[in-house]
Parts: C-alpha cells; structure tokens; sequence
C-alpha cells in the first residue's frame, strides 16, 4: 500500500557490482515530494548504475529501493510494470525510437503501455511537445532529422506525457551548448514544476545542477559524501564537494590518468 | 595458462553461452504465445522478411534449380538415367535445397538486419526506454519477428520451389531438350506431399532459428558501434550453423527409417 507520508524515493544501503568492482558502496539517499534532488559526481562515479538501479532496469545486490513506502526491489513483473507508469525518464542521448515519428515518441507510453486510442494520445502528444516548445509540425519529422536540443526537447516531451510522478533525469545537459543547455533546465523546472512531481537528476554541470535542484547529494567512490540545500552547497566544508564544484585538479579527488 | 584450464573454461563457457540462449529463448516464447500481439509490428515484419527477401531467395533457388538440372544431367548420362532429372530437381528442391538456400539467404539478409537494428537501439538505450514506458521489450521487439519468421519462411520457400522447379525446367527443356510435357509428368510423377511438407516444416524451424538468433545476440550486444558489428557476425553465423544442424535432425525425423 502506498504510503502518504512516506518520503516518494527512498535508497536504503544500495549496493552494486559488476565483477571485483564495487559501484555502489551502500547509497541512503531520501526524495520528497515535489522535491527536486540532483545527484553529483565524477564519471564513472556510479552515478548512472543509481539512476539504473532505481528504475527496476538494473538489479541490485542488497538494499531496497522503496517508492511510496512500497518495497520495489521485491514486487513481480506485473507490480513492477505498473509502477513504471510513475516514472518519467529523460535519457542521456534522449534515447527516441529512430523508426517512429516525433508525435508517436512521446505517445509511445500512452499507445503501448496504456492502451489510448491513437489519434487521442497523438493530441496529448502535441500538447507535451508545445509545453516544451516545439510546434507540431515537429511531431511529423523522424528523429535523425532533429538537432541534439531538438532531440532532447524531445525526450523531455516523452518523459512528462504520461504525467508521471517522478521525473528521471540523466545527464539532460551533457553535449549541448550553454545556451541551449540553460533553455533545457528552464524547461525542466517549468515541466516537473506543472506537474508537481520529484525528480532525481543526474549531472556533472554545476550550472545546471544550480538551475534544477532543490538539494543536492554527491556521490563519490559509490557513496553518496554530501547532501544538503543547493543554497549551501558552496559553504558545504567538504573538501571533496569544494573540489568538484570549481572543477580543480587538485584536491583530495585523484583522477587516474596513466602516465607515459 | 593451462591447456587443461583453458579447454575447460572455454566448455564452461559454452555451457554458460547454451543456458543464455535457452533462458531467452524460453521467454521469447512465452511472450509470443501469449496475448496482446501487436498486429502490425507483426504485419510489417512478414513484408521484411518475406516480400523484400523474394528477389535474393528467387534469384537463388532458380539458379540452384537450373545447375541441378545440369549437373545431374551430366552425371546420370554415364548410366543412362538421363530421365531422372526432372524428379532428382523436384525433390532436392522441395526437401533440401529450397529450405536451405532460402533459410541461409534470410540468415544473410534477415538475421544480420534484425541483430543490427536491435543492437543499436541497445546500445542507444532504446530498449531501456521501452521498459521505462511500461512496455515489455520481449513482447514489441522479439515476439513479432520471431512470429513472422515462423509464418514467412514457409511462404517463401514454397515460392522459391516453384522458381527452382522451374530454373530445372528452363535448362532440361530448352538446352538438354527434353519434351515439354513428358519433363512436367516426370516432375510430378514421384513427388509426395510429404515431400513439400518436410520442406514447409523445415522452412519454419528455419525462420524461427534466424530470427531468434537476430534478435538473441542483437538484444545481449554491448559496447557500441564494435559491439553491435559482433552481434550481427554471430546472429549470421550462429543461424546459419543451427540451420544445417536441425536440417540434419528434421530430415532424420521426416526420412529416416
């Protein structure tokens, strides 16, 4: 049973590897509703194993993964495949099917995974692609024939269509220019915030991290080091938070770069 | 390394390698046994595998059909048995050569294209996104190709029979001149309908080994443009290899006395 007062995300002690190489090293990280978190870190910091794990696509080794005080790491295909409609995801490289239209993109979970009726799920589908900004003459073009802004624009549409009630958000900056990457932020916080929903973002772009999070956590080493307000975050005291967010070579995070 | 080691991990892995396929192939099943089916992903993959394959599996069993024809004609001159041409090229056409060209033509074809398309949108994250949008990967991407393998493939091969009958015909009527209609009566004088049938059966195991294997090593492919290359190497080989072993087996099944 869903749980009001339980917090909408809850990661208790999550672990995960792959081989000898341990990922996630027990990650405890809370998302309230309506909240906004974004999760920070170096690449390969594991960062995306969480976002993987959280969403059912990855499985874990221990811990639980409870969304709405419901444990989903224990529920069967069915359960799982219901709880899907929650999530909205925006992917790294947007993720769109190339053999569908713009239009059936975003209607992609309304057709297959609720059953609407084509021409109904094409209307909300123009709806979601205006929201962020794209006009309908968009939805008739293929992906391939969209810019990288365009493509993610698209994948936000996507993301928010069903009106999910936690938007995922992975890497939504990554390989766009500064201009575009701060029309995509304005966007995220415009759409989760009409939506009313929490998100879990994903990002190593501080500027954005600043655009879209209420509070921020930074994982390092498979642990989430810091979290707290991302009005604090520049007087966090945390060497290792000071270090990622001014981008400095030195510090107490050692890169490993093979010298020759 | 040992070699005893070495050899022993390599079986290991094989055994690993059957126990993957099995499992995808149980729950491929399953998902295409079961309803909903998705009529026109379905519909659109019979069109792929069947109607644009007709060119290549045509050209193919014609030419097949027109060399059998010659080259049984050379050799059974040496005994006299000039007349068992026309029935040699019917039934190696109907029980083997229609069902085998065809089925390794659509490995080529087919099973690379589907390894291909399915590891890309691997790699690109695109079947993460189905599962995102409450829609089962197994269900919208395999099910369907592995239904219309299954369906297309006999369709296919009853049509290359014909064209290679007729490539038969072509060569044994028009360069080694035998009459017209006494090669016609010949050809149908000693085919059994369970000749034809053991080639349609044939035919179906055929597209379902094709297309799983497109989509089994499309589906588990990893690590970009390099993964995705490999993954329809082995989609290829792999079918190709299981469809002269179950050729073997079904003909031990059908014949064997």
């Amino acid at each position: 049973m869903t749980d009001p007062a339980a917090p909408k995300i809850a990661l208790h002690s999550l672990t995960k590897s792959f081989g000898a190489k341990q990922v996630l090293r027990g990650v405890d990280l809370e998302v309230g509703r309506a909240e906004s978190v974004v999760v920070i870190g170096g690449s390969g910091s594991g960062k995306s194993v969480l976002l993987k794990c959280l969403l059912g696509l990855m499985p874990t080794d221990a811990g639980t993964i409870q969304i709405d005080g419901e444990t989903a790491s224990d529920m069967g295909a069915a359960a799982r495949a219901h709880l899907m409609t929650k999530f909205g995801m925006l992917f790294q490289g947007a993720a769109l099917f190339d053999s569908l239209p713009v239009w059936e993109n975003v209607a992609f979970g309304l057709i297959q995974g609720r059953d609407m009726a084509r021409a109904q799920a094409r209307e909300i589908a123009h709806e979601k692609l205006a929201q962020v900004g794209l006009t309908p003459e968009v939805g008739a073009l293929y992906p391939a024939e969209l810019s990288g802004g365009m493509q993610k624009r698209v994948g936000l549409a996507r993301a928010i269509a069903g009106d999910p009630e936690i938007v995922l958000l992975d890497e939504p900056t990554t390989g766009l220019d500064p201009i575009m990457a701060d029309v995509i932020n304005d966007l995220i916080v415009k759409c989760v915030a009409e939506l009313g929903a929490s998100a879990v973002s994903i990002t190593h772009d501080m500027a954005s991290a600043r655009k879209i999070a209420n509070r921020v956590a930074m994982l390092y080493e498979g642990r989430i080091i810091w979290h707290g307000p991302i009005d604090d975050i520049d007087a966090s005291g945390n060497p290792y938070v000071d270090q990622f967010i001014h981008g400095r070579a030195e510090g107490p995070i050692a890169m490993s770069i093979a010298r020759h | 390394m040992n070699p005893l080691a070495a050899i022993g991990q390599t079986f290991l892995g094989f055994l690993a390698a059957i126990g993957r396929v099995a499992l995808f192939t149980g729950n491929a099943v399953a998902q295409a046994a079961t309803p909903p089916w998705y009529g026109r992903l379905i519909l659109r993959q019979m069109v792929d595998i069947g109607y644009y394959s007709l060119p290549v599996v045509g050209l193919t069993t014609l030419f097949s059909g027109m060399v059998l024809a010659l080259q049984s004609y050379t050799g059974f001159a040496r005994f006299s048995a000039e007349g068992a041409v026309a029935t040699v090229v019917v039934l190696s056409m109907t029980r083997e050569l229609g069902p085998v060209l065809a089925g390794l033509m659509v490995a080529g074809r087919i099973g690379a294209a589907i390894a291909a398309e399915i590891g890309t949108m691997r790699v690109t994250e695109q079947i993460d996104a189905l599962t995102t949008l409450s829609t089962n990967p197994f269900k919208y991407l395999v099910a369907p190709r592995l239904i219309a393998g299954l369906l297309t493939l006999p369709v296919l091969v009853l049509i290359g029979d014909i064209i290679g009958v007729f490539g038969g015909y072509l060569v044994g009527v028009y360069k080694l001149d035998f009459n017209a209609a006494t090669y016609l009566a010949r050809t149908l004088e000693f085919l059994e309908p369970m000749d034809v049938i053991s080639g349609l059966v044939k035919a179906a195991c055929f597209g379902f080994l094709v297309t799983l294997m497109g989509c089994y090593h499309g589906y588990n492919s990893r690590g970009g443009a390099q993964g995705v290359g490999a993954a329809t190497t082995h989609a290829v080989v792999s079918a190709s290899i299981l469809i002269l072993i179950a050729n073997y087996v079904i003909t031990e099944l059908f014949f064997a006395r």
